[in-house]
């Protein structure tokens, strides 16, 4: 049998796709804080909480009241979003003036909190979550088993990242929210009500967030840990794409997630240290990152 | 001035003679226990808070004093970090009078703890990490390993499962000091019973996902993929192998080698069923063990898993030592533990070796299937009783040098 790199092709594209639902992960996540970012300039390091926050009201919703899955794909974002609300109008929203800097501890400190309280009542092993009916087994590819809910993970991650980026770039809603990143006073002038649209952009990164959450449910454990266990990751991706940029927040989820999956191949020892290493080279080269635009 | 001199020498010399006249007593006049683990990490649940409830229990149940002088519990998150484990373990003997350090999970921190309690002539009794070096090359006369260790996990689940058939293996194996002894002491007992390793790899500690190392375990070709890792890397690995279809092929098998109760808990009986996992401790075996697991679900609302039964055993043997030996000195206390053995609810008739290991017989479990369970934290069927004989390795075995 032939052999790409000593590794045969039916195993390499096994990873390949491996890496590529990692990378539907991460490029949910980092497209909420690209778009936090570019709008609210605020880095938004409650992300992660905010993840697992999806994920655990998911996992309450079908303990307590018995909801399952498909509801709760839909309603978690909307609790993760409203919570986002409820914290940029009470919080966030007076640190806009301030240098980036305070924003930044602010959702870090925030993030320790939900993280603390969620541990003191769950521990650290986690919750399981059951994957839904609809989507248990798998196909047989011929190179690997497909799990049926990997496959969708990928296909529901693509077609959010797509619907957002299209919002944000090719429609009018879209257009007054770059306007009012660029020049909210201007914006303001011509009667758009740019608070409010601030406030909504925030509630809808973090509801990515939280829509993340529920997808990883049934994959990983519901636990405290899982946000915080991610979302360096994520801001290297952010920071590798481009602070700010859609589009490049996106595909270098996907990238990164691909380069990760062969490295587990090639050299598993490195996998969890192979995207800082390329963040510190692109930083080098690059310092606006790969997508992003020198300001 | 030279007169100032000789009288800092005559007072230094002075300090010196109280000390040693302290000997025959309690040290800063309280036994001071300090519980360092991970208390928020990926092992916080297999001992973490609980192994300092455990801790509690021991000392309430001496009725808080030793010797006329009272005992304290301490409690530190060392984060799975061993500078932040030995810095810690400094500051409370040199700062805070510190007399034992106990649990300290993550094999590699535990090291690092070790070192300093050598020096330093403290008491160190480890409960969760699993590194038989821990009583091998990097033994010390002041360090007991209590509740188990890759040797006896090894003897267990590894030569069970090559005895039902399981030839060749794959490891998947933390990436750090106790994975890699694990392994080694599993692959060791494999080889011992017949059986072939055909491969590894080497995954991080924490990995969020292991599909693909386990499709590299798939594509092996072995019958049994050994997992050697713990807490929450085990938890993420046999739940993505069931998802991936790996054992329902009913080709290859999973070996987990390091299964705590917590995991079994977290990950539920329908996935974790017909595991097979080596324990030292399991609740529902007598009247003893129910009994203060009983009393230990009371205060926390979870079944001890073996390393919080173990630090209850070992702060408790500890005492009963310093009540014979009328001191709490490190060296004096370390010598009177292993002339007793040990006897209490965790362990019967256990005997420490010179070099710390604390030999008790160990057991060999399956889980059950749902349908056999009666209920929360029902989970386990004891097939075998390995003697401790046969589980933990000799003096000589062990590698152990002490001096003297």
């Amino acid at each position: 049998m032939s052999t790409i790199f000593g590794i045969p092709p039916q195993a390499l594209f096994g990873q390949l796709l491996l890496g590529l639902i990692n990378g539907s992960f991460y490029a949910l996540l980092s497209l909420g804080l690209a778009v936090i970012f570019g709008m609210l300039n605020v880095i938004n390091f409650a992300h992660g909480a905010l993840y697992m926050l999806g994920a655990f009201v998911a996992w309450l919703l079908l303990t307590m009241a018995g909801i399952g899955y498909w509801w709760a794909l839909l309603l978690a974002p909307l609790v993760v979003g409203a919570f986002g609300v409820l914290l940029e109008k009470t919080l966030l929203s007076r640190l806009y003036k301030l240098d980036h800097l305070y924003g930044l501890l602010l959702t870090f400190g925030l993030a320790l909190i939900v993280e603390g309280v969620f541990r003191h009542f769950y521990g650290v092993s986690g919750q399981p979550y059951p994957i839904p009916d609809l989507l248990r087994g798998g196909q047989n590819l011929g190179f690997m088993f497909l799990p049926n809910y990997r496959g969708w993970v990928v296909v529901a991650s693509l077609v959010v990242c797509l619907a957002t980026w299209y919002a944000i770039e090719r429609t009018k809603l879209g257009a007054y929210l770059r306007a009012a990143t660029e020049n909210p006073v201007l914006v303001q002038a011509f009667g758009i009500n740019v608070p409010l649209m601030i406030t909504a952009t925030y509630g809808f990164g973090v509801a990515l967030a939280g829509l993340a959450g529920v997808l990883a449910a049934p994959i990983y454990q519901v636990s405290p840990l899982m946000g915080s266990n991610l979302i360096i990751v994520v801001f290297a991706v952010v920071v590798i794409g481009g602070m700010g940029s859609i589009l490049g927040a996106v595909l270098t989820g996907y990238g990164l997630g691909l380069l990760e999956g062969l490295t587990k191949v090639f050299y598993p020892e490195a996998s969890n240290i192979v995207v800082f290493v390329i963040m510190a080279v692109v930083l080098l080269i690059k310092p606006a990152g790969l997508f992003g635009r020198e300001r | 001035m030279i007169a100032r001199l000789l009288a800092g020498a005559a007072l230094a010399a002075l300090a010196v003679g109280s000390a040693q006249a302290q000997q025959g007593k309690v040290s800063g006049d309280v036994v001071k226990i300090g519980v360092l683990n991970d208390r928020s990490g990926l092992y916080a649940d297999l001992g973490g808070e609980g192994s300092v409830v455990a801790v509690r229990m021991a000392v309430e149940e001496v009725g808080g004093k030793i010797l006329g002088k009272s005992i304290e519990v301490v409690a530190a998150d060392h984060q799975n970090k061993p500078d932040i484990g030995s810095n810690l373990s400094r500051e409370w003997i040199d700062r805070d009078g510190v007399d034992v350090i106990v649990d300290v999970p993550n094999s590699g921190v535990a090291l690092a703890v070790q070192e300093v309690t050598r020096e330093k002539k403290k008491i160190f009794l480890m409960q969760g990490p699993a590194t038989s070096r821990l009583t091998g090359d990097a033994c010390s006369p002041t360090g007991f390993h209590w509740a188990y260790d890759t040797r006896a996990l090894a003897v267990g689940t590894g030569q069970a499962i090559v005895k039902e058939g399981g030839k060749s293996w794959f490891f998947l194996t933390a990436d750090y000091a106790f994975g890699h002894q694990l392994e080694t002491d599993t692959a060791a007992q494999v080889k011992k019973a017949g059986g072939a390793v055909v491969g590894a790899v080497r995954a991080p500690l924490n990995t969020a996902d292991f599909s693909s190392f386990l499709l590299q375990a798939q594509s092996s070709g072995a019958q049994v993929i050994g997992l050697a890792n713990a807490g929450g890397d085990t938890i993420t690995s046999i739940k993505q192998a069931s998802e991936f279809g790996l054992t329902q092929s009913g080709q290859q098998k999973l070996a987990g080698l390091l299964i705590f109760l917590s995991d079994v808990h977290a990950l539920g009986l329908q996935v974790a069923q017909d595991l097979v996992l080596t324990t030292g401790f399991y609740w529902d075996m007598d009247d003893e063990k129910r009994a203060w697991s009983e009393k230990y679900k009371a205060k926390t609302g979870k079944m001890p898993t073996m390393v919080q039964a173990g630090s209850y055993s070992s702060v408790k043997h500890y005492l009963k030592a310093i009540e014979a030996a009328g001191t709490d000195d490190g060296a004096t206390v370390s010598a009177k533990m292993k002339e007793m053995s040990v006897n209490d609810m965790f362990a019967k008739n256990g005997k420490i070796l010179p070099n710390g290991r604390m030999v008790h017989d160990m057991y060999l479990a399956r889980v059950k299937k749902p349908s056999e369970s009666k209920g929360p934290w029902d989970y386990y069927e004891i097939i075998r009783t390995i003697p401790g004989d046969e589980a933990f390795a000799t003096l000589a075995e062990s590698g152990c040098k002490l001096p003297g």
